[in-house]
């Protein structure tokens, strides 16, 4: 039986992957910041066919030096995408090594609420020491603590996601009860550095949970549905992206960073460019490929023996999502390597993840799944 | 009723400034009638707020909770619960609206000064400059239970973390100069050298270090929004707030003497008077005639107060649980139960309970009223009632005479509880020259009339 296809991620943050992408942009560099960009630039991707964008976030600047030091916080330029969009999913990075998990549910949920069913979430981690000093928390240092307050945060996220039962509102106007609280529960976790009591303040989101990726081995494969795999080789990759699933975690994507041969320029001449500012660094556990669109569509249908998708981050937002949503994409989708979303379905849907049921549903409450 | 002339008025030219707030987590919204629809539906937001937009107001705003209210001994269940994050919300309500200002209530006890303004900095840039930001404090440690930071802040320390809040929040929002981005992609580096500061701030509860990430908006940054009733309260609105959004609204005097005192307390920490608008909160009830809309209002009343959130209003008042009494019948017989205040429950209504009580016994008696019906008479009242033209006439007398500046209407039915207002009374309003007939400016404060951010 042939593996399912594979689905598409596009990283939309800042102006590409190369801390220089900006120079190349097709905007001025103030426009980086405005929301008729972001909305361009997010239907592009929609229309190009991508399941998912995804938007990087810090509360530290983007950039040191020449590059961006300005950016608008993911969760808004989510919220902000998924109502200028209709079919595509969105996924903020948020990192809880900080941040209140609480207000990270929240903002997920609502998320997922304002745009019906579209929502994930890519766990981050803030490992600059400056992020602590920004938020005024005391430093949370090492890879050991940062995987504790990713684990921990997304425990609590996704618990109190699971805190409302779907049929929580009962809205019974004979009772003159519009809540069941019978089907609200506290979460009542306890880690090692904080408590959280719930329930949520939000009702539960459209697909039960919103889709978890992160980074593979920063938070536990039983709390993450789609683990960020790669290595320095197409091989590598692919054997990363098997080892995550042998870890069970449902799906494995592969993050590509691609430089596109564009009409005017190849995409060594578009990076010997760029590289005239600054390096582009080579990122452990991120595949890159530089070459022509063809060459990409290889690549992706030599990886799809072992991931379910990919992430794809583009040298110059600009340049290469026009090439891969004229020449890579259709390709993929003529050549059944990969599908594009169908309207009217969620994130879970689009990625062939069941819509889970509330960890506190009794067996009572229990409904026919339904997705919306 | 007679035309006032606006000659003869303080304030002949001035102009009533609609905001919508949109409800929920309350009796006053009817969940109950078949037309009202889903509180957590992104259209019901979008239906609001584009109404109020085609209403020129001048903001949609968010409420905040940071845990669920609990009555009986367990979470509340009568009333409706469960509410996006405002932000979050707002950002959506950004992309699906042009001109109304998105006004987020945020708390200043459980969020950190920087995460929180480069949040609101973000829905600012998003929307053109038409953010605000409501400043509240929570200062009972039940809602610290769902926080890192647990505990909780005695009431005069809310105030002061809150003031330090702000004070860092401006420092991140002016951090960048007006021209810290480079015009061309040939300039030696993105931002201009220099142009982005740095913000340190130490204090007795903050101690943070950070470079902003965001440029001022078309607006400066988001207008600030406060209530706040105590004296604390109303001194920290008259030092900082731009819009102050009071309980006065519904009695014309009780009104202007809140605007009287806001407006010493104004003077007293050197800002000019025209530095505050005050936009009460009420509901607005309408009707062809006036006994059709006290028709309206009495079953409104009715939909508001079942029998059952009737015995919770009672029992919160006289401390008992009164669940499976008859809400028809009469007053409870019992003495109040006289406890501390818990905080609880969010409110401090009922403060002088014996008082209270020995008074709705008297009017009830007097009156024949049931429990449920004292509770519609005597507990907390909301708003105006009337024709169009009627509550124009009214309404142009509060804001001529600077008893308030506009209200903040909380329609009683979600979404369509604003469209009455926006059809009907808004045109009275617009005949007699004290609402705007077009939006004049893009920015929630040039909507306000307030002067730009320096």
């Amino acid at each position: 039986m042939p593996r399912p296809a594979l689905r598409l991620a596009v990283e939309l943050d800042g102006d590409g992957a190369h801390p220089a992408a900006w120079r190349r942009a097709a905007h001025a560099p103030g426009e980086l910041l405005s929301p008729r960009r972001l909305a361009r630039t997010a239907a592009a991707a929609e229309n190009a066919g991508f399941t998912l964008v995804t938007l990087d976030d810090s509360i530290l600047p983007p950039a040191s030096g020449a590059g961006p030091v300005g950016r608008i916080g993911a969760v808004e330029r989510a919220a902000f995408v998924a109502a200028s969009t209709s079919v595509v999913g969105v996924a903020p990075v948020v990192a809880t090594t900080y941040a209140e998990p609480f207000h990270v549910s929240s903002q997920l949920s609502s998320l997922d609420h304002v745009s019906a069913g579209r929502a994930g979430w890519v766990v981050g981690a803030e490992e600059d020491p400056s992020a602590a000093r920004a938020w005024g928390r005391p430093l949370v240092e090492g890879p050991e603590a940062l995987a504790r307050e990713a684990r921990d945060g997304v425990r609590v996220v996704r618990d109190l996601w699971d805190s409302w039962e779907d049929n929580a509102v009962i809205r019974s106007v004979a009772t003159s009860r519009y809540l069941d609280r019978e089907r609200l529960h506290a979460v009542d976790f306890t880690g090692e550095t904080y408590s959280v009591k719930g329930p949520s303040i939000v009702p539960r989101p459209p697909q039960g949970r919103p889709v978890v990726l992160a980074r593979q081995g920063l938070v536990p494969a039983e709390l993450t549905d789609v683990a960020l795999v790669g290595g320095t080789t197409a091989k590598e990759t692919g054997a990363a992206g098997d080892a995550a699933k042998a870890a069970g975690v449902p799906l494995a994507f592969a993050e590509i960073e691609v430089a596109l041969d564009t009409p005017r320029d190849t995409a060594r001449e578009r990076i010997a460019d760029l590289e005239r500012y600054s390096p582009w660094e080579e990122r452990p556990g991120r595949l890159r490929y530089t070459g022509s669109a063809e060459g990409l569509v290889v690549l992706l249908a030599e990886l799809a023996a072992s991931v379910d998708g990919v992430r794809l981050l583009p040298l110059v937002l600009d340049e290469d999502l026009s090439v891969l949503s004229r020449l890579v994409l259709p390709e993929l989708f003529v050549r059944r390597l990969a599908t594009r979303p169908l309207p009217g379905t969620t994130l879970r849907t689009s990625l062939g993840l069941p819509r889970p049921a509330s960890r506190f549903a009794t067996a009572t409450t229990l409904v026919r799944e339904e997705t919306r | 009723m007679t035309r006032t002339d606006p000659t003869d008025v303080p304030r002949p030219d001035a102009r009533l400034h609609f905001g919508v707030f949109f409800q929920g987590v309350n009796h006053w919204t009817i969940w109950s009638d078949p037309s009202s629809g889903s509180q957590i539906d992104p259209a019901s937001f979008l239906r609001v707020a584009r109404t109020a937009e085609r209403g020129l107001f001048d903001a949609f705003f968010l409420g905040d909770g940071q845990r669920l209210r609990e009555s009986e001994g367990g979470i509340h269940e009568l009333d409706v619960a469960g509410r996006p994050d405002s932000i979050t919300q707002l950002s959506a309500l950004a992309a699906g609206t042009d001109r109304i200002g998105l006004v987020s209530t945020s708390n200043t006890t459980y969020n950190e000064p920087a995460d929180l303004a480069r949040r609101l900095s973000g829905l600012d840039l998003l929307s053109g400059g038409r953010a605000g930001w409501n400043m509240v404090t929570t200062h009972n440690a039940w809602t610290g239970e769902n926080f890192r930071r647990g505990g909780f802040l005695d009431h005069a320390d809310r105030y002061t973390r809150a003031e330090e809040f702000l004070s860092v929040a401006r420092a991140v929002w002016n951090g960048w100069s007006e021209e810290a981005v480079a015009a061309s992609a040939d300039a030696r580096s993105w931002s201009v050298p220099g142009a982005v500061g740095r913000v340190r701030s130490r204090g007795a509860h903050f101690d943070v270090d950070l470079a902003p990430t965001l440029p001022r908006s078309a607006q400066g940054h988001p207008v600030i929004f406060q209530a706040g009733d105590s004296g604390e309260g109303r001194d920290f609105g008259a030092r900082n707030a731009d819009v102050i959004f009071s309980a006065h609204g519904l009695d014309f005097d009780d009104a202007l003497g809140f605007a009287e005192d806001l407006r010493r307390r104004l003077r007293a920490a050197g800002r000019p008077e025209g530095a505050l608008r005050i936009l009460p909160g009420t509901e607005i009830i309408i009707g062809a005639t006036e006994k059709e809309a006290e028709e309206k209002a009495r079953w409104v009343r009715l939909e508001q107060v079942t029998p059952a959130v009737a015995l919770g209003i009672a029992g919160r008042l006289w401390n008992i649980d009164l669940s499976g009494r008859d809400a028809d019948g009469p007053l409870p017989a019992e003495d109040p139960v006289i406890a501390e205040y818990t905080g609880k429950f969010g409110s401090s209504r009922f403060r002088d309970t014996l008082a209270t009580v020995a008074e709705w016994r008297a009017k009830a008696e007097a009156n024949g009223w049931s429990l449920r019906e004292a509770v519609i008479e005597l507990g907390p009242q909301r708003g105006h009632v009337g024709t169009p033209a009627g509550l124009a006439e009214k309404f142009a007398r509060f804001v001529r005479y600077g008893a308030v500046d506009g209200f903040n209407v909380s329609p009683y039915l979600v979404p369509e509880g604003l469209d009455d207002i926006v059809d009907l009374l808004v045109p009275e309003l617009q005949e007699r020259g004290v609402y705007r007939t077009a939006y004049t400016g893009t920015t929630l404060r040039e909507h306000l009339g307030l002067a730009p951010v320096e």
